[in-house]
Order: C-alpha cells, then structure tokens, then sequence
C-alpha cells in the first residue's frame, strides 16, 4: 500500500512578533496600568498619591532624619531650644541609637549583657535547622530546643547559680522580654493545646466539659482581662503571702491564652483526619495513646502548622499587651522612654514606634513567610 | 477450628483484667479530673477567703452601688462623677459597643475594598493592596494605637492655635485639635419626633414596595422603578415632613470658653486612635478573608456566567459574591470578634471603655474578683451574641443541598 504524498510545506510562515503587552515595557503598562478607562483613572489616582506621600515620607525618615546626637538638642530646632533650622521636621534616629540598649534588654545589668546575648546566639543556632525541613536529627533538635534550651536560659538570664550573679526580673526588658514570653507562650501552648483538644473530642463527658468550658472562656475573653486576671487574681488565689514574680504572672497569662487558642488550631487538624485512621489504628490494637502519637497527631499536627505558625505570629504580636499591665516588652519600653526628660522632643514618639513597628513587623513577617513556604511545600495538590 | 471452637463454646467474652476496662478506665479518668479541678478551686477559694481577710476587704457585688467619684471624658447616658459604679460600667459598655460597631462598619469596608483591590488587573493597585495588607498584619494593634494617639493625633493643632485661627475666621464650625475634632451638635426641637416617625413610616413603605415590585417581576416579568419610588418615600417624605414642621433642628456650635472648646459634639482624639487603629488593624484581615473567599469560588462558575450572557457586574454580584460570602463569612465572624475583644486595647489610651473603666474601679475599691467577673461575663455575652447572629446569616447564605 504506497501513499503518494501531494503537498509538502517548505516554506514557513514568517514568525510573529510576540503581543505588544509582552514584550514592551509600553505594552507592559498598557495592559497592568491602562487596560480600561476605569483602570487608568484608578492607576492615575494611585500614582497621584504616590508621588505626593512617598516624596514626604522618605525625606522624613531617611533625609532630613538626624542619625546622630548625644541628646535632645540634637532633634530640636533653633525655636524649640536645639540646632536645627526652623520648620525642620524628620525622624529622630539618634535617639534610637542612644537608646538601642535599653531597647533590646532593658535595664539588664550591662556588664552581664553576655548572657542574654548567649542564649540568643543558642537560640538562633538552635532553631535555624529546627526550621530547615533538610537538616537531619530533628528529634534530638527539637529535644534541645523545646527542653533543653529553655532550662539552660532560665539559669543563664536569671542567675544565682553556678556563680552567676542574681538578676531579678524586674530589670528584663525590651526585646528580650518580648522574645521570652513569646517562646515560653509557644512551648507551653503546644503540649497544652494539644491535651485541650484531645480533651474536647473526647467521649468522657466532664473531661470534654471542662476542657470546651476552658477554651470557649478564654478565647471568649480579651487577652487584657487575662493578663489581669493573671497579675491581680493569681497572687490572691495562691496562698496568704506569696510573692509571685510579676513577670511568672505574665508568662503564665499569655500561656494559659496561647493554649486555648493553640487547642482550637489542633482540633482543626485531628478534625480533618480521616475517620479511617482512627479506626485502622483500632484495628491494629493499638491503645489511645499509641493510637494518638504513632497514627493521628503526627498527620493532624502537619496539616495544622501553617495555623500553628499563624497562632504564634498572632502570640508574638500580643506579647505587647503587657506594656498595659506595666512590664517593659519592646513597646512597653520604647513607651516609657518618651517620658524619659533627655529625648523629649515632638517627633520622639513617631520615630520610637517606627522603630519598634518596624522591629515586631520583621519578626512577624519573618515567620508568615516562613508558615508559606511550609504550606507550598505541604501542598501536592495541583494548581490551575 | 480448635481456636473458634473454645471462644463459643464457653459462650462469655474473656476474662480481661478490670484495669483494662474501658467503661471502668473512663470512670476513674474523670474522677480523678473532677477532684482536681474541685480541689483546685477549693484550693484558690480558701486562699482567697484568707487573703480578703489579711486585706479587710469583703467580697460581693455591692459596692456597685457606691459612688464612682472619677469623671469619664465620654458618656453617651448621663453620666457625672456623683452617679454610681454601676452607671460607669454601663457607660463603659456603651463606648465599647460603640467604638467596636464603628470599627466593624469601616474594617468591613476598607477590607472589601483592598481584598478586591488585591486581585485587580491593576498592577499598581494591587501592590499597594498588598503593601497595606502586609504592613498591618504584622504589626500589634496596640502599637498602631500608640501610633495614631502619640505620634499623629498628639502633633495637630493645639487648642490655643485653634483660639488663634478664630480670630481670623470667626465663622469656622469646624476645629481639628490635639484635643479632639469639634463639630456643630444637633439639638431636637419639639416637633422632631414626627420627622422620625415620617423616616419610619418611609423605610417601612419602601420595604413593602420593594416586595411588591420583586412579586410584579417575577409575575409580569416588568419591574417597576424601584430604586427611585424607594428614595423618595425614605429621603422625600421625611424631609417634607421635616420643612412642614417648620424645621425642628438647631445646631449647636462649638465656641471658645476660658480653656477649653465650649458646646458642640466633640469626638475625642482617644476614640479617634482606638477607632482608626482598629479599623486599620483588622481591615488587613478582612482584605485577606475576602481575597481568599473570591479566588475560593471556582474560575468555572464565572466563565459559565459569561455564557450565560451575564455582564462582569452581574456575574460578581449575582454569582460569584453569594458564593464567595458562604466561604467569607466563619473566618468574618472571628474577626469580628477579634476586633470586639482588641476593643479592650482603649485603656492604654484611656478611652472610657468597659476595661478602663473597670480599672479604674478596681483600682479605688480594690474589688479585683468581682470586676473581672464583669468582665468576663460581658465579653463572653457579647462574643456568643455576635456568633450566634453569625451563625444565623451563615446557615441563611449557606448552600442548602439536597
């Protein structure tokens, strides 16, 4: 069977070019800029507000700002008592500078600052392969960090022992105080959140009572009137004349708040496991708790940690709520210091919330880019 | 076959231990969380009873009744430094509800408009969208607050530049200050009554109208105006009504008094930051909630609207939007509620709201149990109501299968 070919192309069609929108920039701002009237119009708009905001704004912050200066004087204008040209106007950074101690670790004795900068350093060292899903050993990894760590750090930031010199934690501030209550608030409310949400779906009637009467009150409740009822209620409920530590009082409000809503997140996951599993881990004897560890929370908490991620961003912003019941956390710290008589001036208050805006906005972004990257890496499902 | 025949013949389960027992292992579990929780209540009350009498203090709910003695900047029922604790915490409630209603109306808005904004076509739009949204989520809301109470509304214009700025203008009604904005009040004159009764009397017509015209359109498939008729009978009548009264409406201005603006509504520069602030704050979440409902609706349905003949605008209002509500509205709620308890945030800058207030008391009587009782008790009242009520538009937008 022969076929006989009749028609064989041998010229081409001349290629092409690409559509304008993809290859010029013109194109480019045609299409995401000007694509209709309305669009146009809004982009006009947008750009309006850019050209006149931005200009202001970076001026303010970075070109007429002061970056050095031993006090006040520095920020002022002639009229107000200081150097600068009348009408100035710009952010103060010098103060920030002169203050940048204080702000970090609060009045910790300054010749014993090496500790809280070692645990820093284990800390970091400890979680940046924790956070790395490649790194092996994650088992003994977390061990140290979730146990180990924070044994090593209440001896080290509080002294006392080992011939290190006592330092109360009335003199812990900035930073520091922010990173503890948020670390401590993530490793109590793991373990504690997880129990809760057993709890609530389990079949025994007054364990699910009390754990569902737990969560539904404390997260039906504001994180303030839970820190007072920590640092006003607690000393009354524990014996006649106990001395608790105002800042154990803290640490215990933002854990007891952290669990609850930790506890809710995990329910989500044990939530979304398949009936199933259960029933498979039933089958093959094991017991409650072999059942929990080996077959369903390993999976549940997987699925549920972008949500753990997103409780400890919320956890960590929070932690700023003990400026209210006068601790000195970062805000708490950088607030006082507007009162403080050697850097009062009219733009201190801006430039000192800039600065600490800027430093929770690092620590939490940080950690949402981190629960996203986890989520991509959780995701199998195809994308359209 | 020698296994299967020894478990029926002796016709009774095996004997397994009673250590084992589940029922039996039940039982004994919440008993012992029943004692603990019992002896740990038991524990903190004995405490507390010892260490009220260390105090002198006495424990109840009757110092509600003693007077207050502090002044509240706001007060939306009279309120005077004479009347009780009691009256503080209500006007209290009243400023949280009021600060966290109109915090709710604006995040809700705001947030629709970036959450859209963040899926336009429109590159620059949908960056600044983005901008907004990731530099308000990652920052706490209390130092937004800060922010807008120290850093912007502490640096406008102080009361004696206002006086200054009057003398030039003497006919200026509206002031902005580091003290607060101030505006003409309306003051009610006889007669006003009936303006509100036409107003209802309106709204309730156009209800009907409404209903009427929906029942004509599906009959005779014409429909009647109904945007203009129901204009009229709500802005129309009452505003006739209103000039046929002879017009029962004055304004009271702001003026000068020795240090301070006299008269006038006032809206203080406390519940200028609170407001803002948590407006600003949750508006960031909502943006993100709506994003995430609208791209949850499948890109099919709008397609097939488009078959359908719709128009964009038809096809968001009429398909995707009731779709992307059902995915919206849970996570909405919390953050309804989030916003409601941030409301608690106002005592950082003193806005007279049930927490300040409550400190306050707590601080002169003393009565710590009892207020933050109150406390709790009022806030979980208020998040339960809100859930409910949005469990119920919820089960109303929600799908109803087959």
């Amino acid at each position: 069977m022969t076929e006989t070919i009749t028609y064989v192309r041998d010229r081409f069609l001349e290629q092409e070019k690409p559509p304008l929108s993809d290859s010029t920039a013109i194109g480019w701002i045609r299409k995401n800029l000007f694509a209709s009237v309305k669009d146009s119009v809004l982009s006009l708009v947008a750009l309006a507000a850019l050209v006149y905001f931005l200009p202001g704004l970076i001026n303010w912050l970075f070109i007429s700002a002061v970056w050095t200066g031993a006090d006040r004087t520095a920020c002022l204008t002639t009229d107000q008592g200081g150097q600068l040209p009348a009408g100035w106007n710009g952010a103060c950074w010098a103060y920030v500078n002169d203050r940048f101690v204080q702000f970090m670790f609060g009045s910790y004795p300054r010749d014993e600052l090496w500790r809280p900068l070692l645990v820093a350093a284990m800390f970091v060292a400890l979680l940046v392969p924790f956070l790395m899903p490649k790194m092996p050993r994650k088992g003994l990894n977390a061990l140290l960090l979730l146990i180990v760590f924070p044994v090593v750090s209440f001896f080290l930031l509080l002294g006392g022992v080992f011939g290190l010199r006592h330092v109360e934690t009335s003199l812990w501030g900035g930073l520091m105080v922010t990173l503890i209550l948020s670390f401590v608030g993530i490793v109590v409310s793991l373990p504690a959140g997880i129990l809760l949400a057993l709890g609530r779906r389990s079949s025994m009637p007054i364990l699910k009572t009390a754990c569902i009467t737990f969560i539904e009150l404390i997260r039906g409740v504001p994180l303030i009137t839970v820190l007072f009822m920590a640092s006003v209620l607690l000393p009354l409920f524990l014996e006649p004349g106990n001395n608790i530590d105002k800042f154990l009082r803290a640490l215990i409000g933002v854990s007891i708040f952290a669990s609850a809503y930790m506890a809710e997140v995990i329910r989500g996951g044990l939530q979304a496991i398949p009936k199933g599993q259960y029933e498979a881990a039933d089958a093959l004897g094991l017991n409650y708790f072999h059942k929990m560890t080996f077959i369903v929370l390993p999976q549940a908490i997987k699925l549920v940690i972008p949500g753990i991620v997103n409780t400890f961003i919320g956890m960590f912003k929070d932690t700023s709520l003990v400026t209210i019941i006068s601790m000195y956390d970062l805000l708490g710290i950088v607030k006082a210091s507007f009162g403080d008589s050697g850097w009062i001036t009219p733009v201190t208050p801006l430039t000192g919330l800039i600065f600490a805006g800027f430093t929770f906005w690092i620590f939490c972004f940080g950690m949402s880019r981190y629960s996203a990257f986890i989520e991509r890496r959780l995701d199998k499902s195809h994308k359209r | 076959m020698a296994l299967a025949d020894a478990r029926t013949g002796s016709g009774e389960p095996p004997k397994v231990s009673l250590l084992y027992n589940p029922a039996l292992r039940s039982v004994v579990y919440q008993v012992v969380t029943l004692v603990v929780i019992i002896g740990a209540v038991w524990y903190a009350w004995n405490n507390v009873v010892q260490n009220l009498a260390r105090a002198n203090m006495t424990a109840g709910f009757g110092f509600l009744n003693s007077r207050a003695g502090f002044d509240l900047a706001q007060a939306l029922i009279p309120y005077s430094s004479d009347s009780t604790y009691f009256r503080a915490l209500q006007v209290g409630l009243l400023n949280t509800l009021v600060v966290a209603a109109a915090g709710i109306v604006t995040a809700t808005i705001v947030g629709l408009l970036v959450g859209v904004g963040r899926l336009s076509h429109n590159w620059l739009i949908a960056r600044l969208c983005t901008i907004y949204v990731e530099i308000f989520r990652n920052i706490p809301p209390l130092l937004v607050i800060f922010f807008w109470y120290l850093g912007v509304l502490a640096l406008l214009p102080s009361i004696r530049t206002i006086f200054q700025n009057l003398k030039e203008d003497p006919n200026a009604v509206f002031f902005i200050s580091n003290r607060g904005i101030y505006m003409p009040a309306p003051v009610f004159g006889e007669g006003f009554g009936v303006v509100l009764v036409a107003l209802l009397i309106g709204i309730v017509a156009a209800i009907v109208f409404t209903i009427w015209a929906n029942a004509r359109q599906r009959a005779t498939g014409q429909r009647p105006p109904v945007l203009w008729i129901n204009l009229a009978l709500v802005v129309l009548l009452p505003l006739a009504v209103f000039i046929v009264m002879g017009q029962p409406l004055t304004l009271d201005y702001a003026v000068p008094g020795s240090f301070n603006m006299k008269g006038g509504m006032v809206i203080g520069p406390e519940f200028l930051a609170l407001y803002l602030a948590l407006s600003l704050y949750t508006a960031s979440f909502i943006a993100e909630i709506v994003r995430a409902g609208i791209r949850g609706v499948s890109h099919g349905q709008s397609e097939a609207s488009y078959a359908l003949g719709l128009r964009p605008g038809q096809a968001t209002r009429l398909v995707v939007l009731p779709q992307a509500l059902r995915i919206i509205i849970p996570p909405l709620t919390s953050q309804y509620l989030n916003l409601i308890k941030n409301s608690s945030l106002a005592v950082a800058v003193g806005y007279a709201d049930l927490v300040a207030v409550g400190g306050t008391i707590l601080n002169q009587s003393g009565k710590s149990i009892e207020i933050i009782s109150i406390w709790m008790l009022i806030y979980v009242s208020i998040s339960l109501i809100t859930s409910l009520f949005m469990n119920w538009f919820n089960a109303k937008m929600a799908l109803v299968e087959r």
